[in-house]
C-alpha cells in the first residue's frame, strides 16, 4: 500500500469530531474553533493533482485530489462550520456537535474525492451524520423525520452505489470526472446526485427533516447535502441538458410550496430547493459562465442561508416559536436578528451590493448568451419569486407583521437578541454577505474558470432594482391572500406517510373480515412454531448456538471494517 | 397610558402611509432610471420600456395565485400528519 504523507484534510474534522464529546466548557469550545481552521490551513496546502493514492482490488483509489474547484467547495464547507460552530457554542448536545462537525467534514471529504468509491463511501457517511444532527433534537417529531430523512437517502445511497458499479465495470476505472447521461448505470448515478440536491419527486425529504432539527442542527443542515450533490453534479454531469429541466422545476416548486408554508424554518428549507434548482440549471446550461455561476452561487447561497436559519434559530432560541402565526414584531425585540435576517433576506434575492447580486446573476446571464430565452425569462421570473417568498415573506411574518391574536407578553420573559456567540456568527455572515456583493472579486479569482463577467453596470443594476421592487410591489398589493393560516400542504412524501398506511388498513381491516382473520392467525401460528423450533437449538440455551450470538458477530465484523477502512486512509 | 401612545412609531396609521407613499415614488424613480440608463436587452421584448417592473409584478401575482388555487387542493391542517 502506498501512502504519502497527505491526509484528506476531511478527516481531520470527522476524528477531531470524535474528540469533541471527551471536553467540556473551554476545551470543546477551543477545539470547536480548532478543527475548522487546521481543516483550512490543510485544504489549501493540497496542491493541484492526485495526492494521495491506495490500491483497492484492481483498482487505485485517489481519495484527494485538488484542483479549482475542490478547493471552493471545501473552503466554503470548512468556513461553514467554522461559523456555524460559533453560532453553536453554546448547544449542550455534544452528539449533535460531534455529528455535525462530522457531517462537514464527509462534504470536505466529497469536495476532495478523485474517485467514486471514495466519493461513495464519505456521501454515506453525510447520510448517517447528518440523520444524528436531525435526532439529536430529541423531539418526537424529529426522530420520526430523521428516520423518514435516512430512508431517502439510503435509497438514494443505493441508487447511486448501483450506477457507481455499472460505471466502474464498464469504464473499468473508479476515476471521478465529467460523464454523459447516456446508459442506464450513469443515469442512475445522476439520479442519485439528483436525490440529495432536493430534485423531484424526492424533494420533500429537504423541508420535512432540516426544520425539525434543533435551532443550530438546521444551520448546518442547510449547508452540506445539496451542496455536495451542487459540488458533483458540476463535476460529473456538466451541460447535461436534462438538469435544466429539473432545475427550473426546483426553482418554481420553491417558490410556490414557501408560499403556503406557515413554519418559517420549512419556508427557508423550501428555498433552499429553490435555490439548488438555480445552480442545477446552470449546471444543464453548462457553459464556463454558467459553471462558474452555480459554484459561486452555491458558495454565496451557503452564508445567507446559514445567516438566515441562524435569524431563525435565534428566534427558536429566544422563544421557542416556529409557526408565522405564532409570531411578528419581534423587530423591537431583537433589532440585531432583525437586522441580520432582513440581510440574509436581500442578498438571497440578489439585491444589488449584495452576494447575491454578484453570483446568481451569472447563472441568468449565461442562459441569455446562450440564447437560451425561455429559461432566462423562466430565471427572471424565479428570481421575482425569490423576493417575494423568502426576501419579504421571511422576515415580514418573522419580524414585522403580527399575527392576529398575537399576545406579546405570553412568552414569559421578554424576547431579546441571543447571546454574543450567536450574535457574532450572524455579524459574520451578515458582513460576507455585503462583502461579497461590494467586493465579489476575491470569490470570482476561486471559481473554476476565468471570469468574464461584470455585475455591476448601469443596465443591470437598474434591471434588477426593478424587478426586485416590483414584486416587493406585488406581495403587499396580494398581502390579502398570503394570510398566515395553520397548515401544511401535502408534498410526494404523503405517499410513504399516508397512503401506504391507508392501503394498508383498507385491505386489512375493511375487506379482510373474519376468512383473512383466521388465514392471519393460522399462519402467525405456524411461524411462531418454526420459531420455537428454531430457539430450541438455536437459542441461548440451545445445543447448536455454544458460540457468540450473531448480533455481535455483526457488531464485530462492522467494526473490523470500520478500522480497516481508517487504517486504509490513515 | 393611552393605547395610542403604546404603539411604536413604526406602526402608527400615519408612518404607514408615509412608507407606502416612499414605496411608490422610490418604484417611479425607478421605472424612470431607464431614461437615463439604457436597459441592454438579450431577447427584444425585454428592452420595451418598464418590462422587468411589469414581468416582476406580474410573475409574482401569477405565482400567487397558483399557490392560492394549489392550496385549496393541497392545503391540510398541520396535525394532519400527527396520529
Amino acid at each position: 500500500m502506498m501512502i504519502n504523507s497527505a491526509l484528506p484534510p476531511g478527516l481531520i474534522l470527522i476524528l477531531g469530531a470524535l474528540f469533541l464529546p471527551g471536553f467540556i466548557g473551554n476545551a470543546r469550545k477551543t477545539l470547536m474553533l480548532l478543527l475548522p481552521v487546521l481543516t483550512m490551513y490543510m485544504i489549501w496546502a493540497v496542491p493541484d493533482g492526485v495526492q494521495l493514492t491506495i490500491p483497492f482490488l484492481d483498482y487505485t483509489l485517489e481519495p484527494l485530489e485538488g484542483d479549482k474547484l475542490s478547493r471552493l467547495f471545501a473552503t466554503i464547507f470548512t468556513l461553514m462550520a467554522f461559523v456555524g460552530g460559533i453560532f453553536a457554542l453554546n448547544q449542550k448536545s455534544d452528539i449533535e456537535l460531534m455529528s455535525a462537525y462530522a457531517y462537514a467534514g464527509g462534504a470536505v471529504g466529497v469536495a476532495m474525492a478523485g474517485d467514486l468509491l471514495t466519493v461513495f463511501v464519505f456521501w454515506e457517511f453525510m447520510a448517517v451524520a447528518s440523520t444524528l444532527v436531525i435526532w439529536s433534537a430529541r423531539t418526537k417529531e424529529s426522530y420520526s423525520a430523521s428516520m423518514r430523512y435516512i430512508i431517502v437517502h439510503l435509497f438514494g445511497g443505493v441508487i447511486l452505489m448501483i450506477g457507481i458499479l455499472g460505471q466502474v465495470y464498464a469504464s473499468g476505472s473508479v476515476e471521478f470526472g465529467a460523464m454523459k447521461a447516456d446508459s442506464w448505470w450513469t443515469w442512475m448515478i445522476l439520479a442519485g446526485f439528483l436525490i440529495n440536491a432536493g430534485a423531484p419527486p424526492f424533494s420533500a425529504w429537504l423541508p420535512d427533516a432540516y426544520p425539525s432539527a434543533s435551532w443550530s442542527g438546521s444551520v448546518f443542515l442547510s449547508a452540506f447535502t445539496t451542496k455536495t450533490a451542487v459540488y458533483v453534479l458540476i463535476r460529473s454531469f456538466p451541460g447535461e441538458n436534462v438538469l435544466i429541466f429539473v432545475g427550473l422545476y426546483m426553482v418554481f416548486y420553491g417558490i410556490i410550496y414557501a408560499l403556503l408554508e406557515n413554519d418559517m424554518r420549512r419556508i427557508l428549507a423550501y428555498s433552499i430547493i429553490n435555490q439548488v434548482g438555480f445552480m442545477v440549471t446552470g449546471i444543464g446550461i453548462g457553459t464556463e459562465m454558467a459553471l462558474n455561476g452555480a459554484a459561486a452561487h452555491a458558495f454565496a447561497h451557503i452564508i445567507y442561508k446559514a445567516l438566515l436559519l441562524m435569524s431563525a434559530g435565534a428566534v427558536i432560541h429566544a422563544i421557542n416559536k416556529r409557526k408565522c402565526t405564532d409570531l411578528g414584531g419581534l423587530y423591537k425585540a431583537m433589532p440585531l436578528t432583525m437586522i441580520c435576517g432582513t440581510i440574509g433576506a436581500l442578498a438571497i434575492s440578489g439585491f444589488p451590493l449584495t452576494s447575491g447580486f454578484t453570483t446568481k446573476t451569472m447563472i441568468a446571464g449565461a442562459a441569455a448568451d446562450q440564447h437560451m430565452a425561455t429559461v432566462w425569462f423562466l430565471l427572471e421570473a424565479a428570481s421575482a419569486g425569490v423576493f417575494l417568498h423568502a426576501g419579504i415573506k421571511f422576515p415580514w411574518f418573522v419580524f414585522f407583521q403580527r399575527a392576529p391574536g398575537y399576545v406579546e407578553r405570553e412568552f414569559g420573559a421578554e424576547p431579546k437578541d441571543p447571546p454574543f456567540n450567536m450574535k457574532l456568527a450572524m455579524v459574520i455572515f451578515a458582513a460576507l454577505c455585503i462583502g461579497l456583493g461590494v467586493y465579489p472579486e476575491p470569490l470570482y479569482a476561486l471559481l473554476p474558470y476565468t471570469v468574464d463577467y461584470v455585475a455591476y453596470t448601469g443596465a443591470h443594476v437598474v434591471h434588477m432594482l426593478e424587478l426586485l421592487l416590483f414584486a416587493g410591489f406585488a406581495f403587499f398589493v396580494l398581502l390579502k391572500m398570503m394570510k398566515r393560516t395553520l397548515t401544511i400542504t401535502l408534498d410526494f412524501d404523503w405517499f410513504y406517510r399516508k397512503f401506504f398506511n391507508l392501503l394498508h388498513e383498507e385491505f386489512v381491516i375493511k375487506h379482510g373480515g373474519a376468512a383473512f382473520q383466521s388465514f392471519k392467525d393460522n399462519s402467525q401460528k405456524r411461524i411462531n412454531a418454526v420459531i420455537k423450533h428454531i430457539f430450541k437449538h438455536h437459542g441461548p440455551e440451545g445445543v447448536l448456538a455454544r458460540s457468540w450470538p450473531t448480533g455481535s458477530m455483526v457488531l464485530w465484523v462492522a467494526v473490523l471494517l470500520g478500522v480497516y477502512l481508517l487504517i486504509y486512509y490513515v | 397610558m393611552s393605547e395610542k401612545q403604546d404603539i411604536h412609531w413604526l406602526c402608527r396609521p400615519a408612518t404607514i402611509k408615509a412608507l407606502w407613499i416612499i414605496g411608490i415614488t422610490i418604484l417611479v424613480i425607478c421605472v424612470a432610471l431607464e431614461f437615463f440608463i439604457h436597459p441592454h436587452p438579450y431577447f427584444g421584448i425585454d428592452g420595451w420600456f418598464g418590462f422587468n417592473a411589469w414581468f416582476g409584478f406580474a410573475s409574482c401575482a401569477v405565482m400567487v395565485i397558483f399557490a392560492k388555487i394549489l392550496g385549496i387542493f393541497l392545503k391540510r391542517k398541520d396535525t394532519y400528519y400527527d396520529d
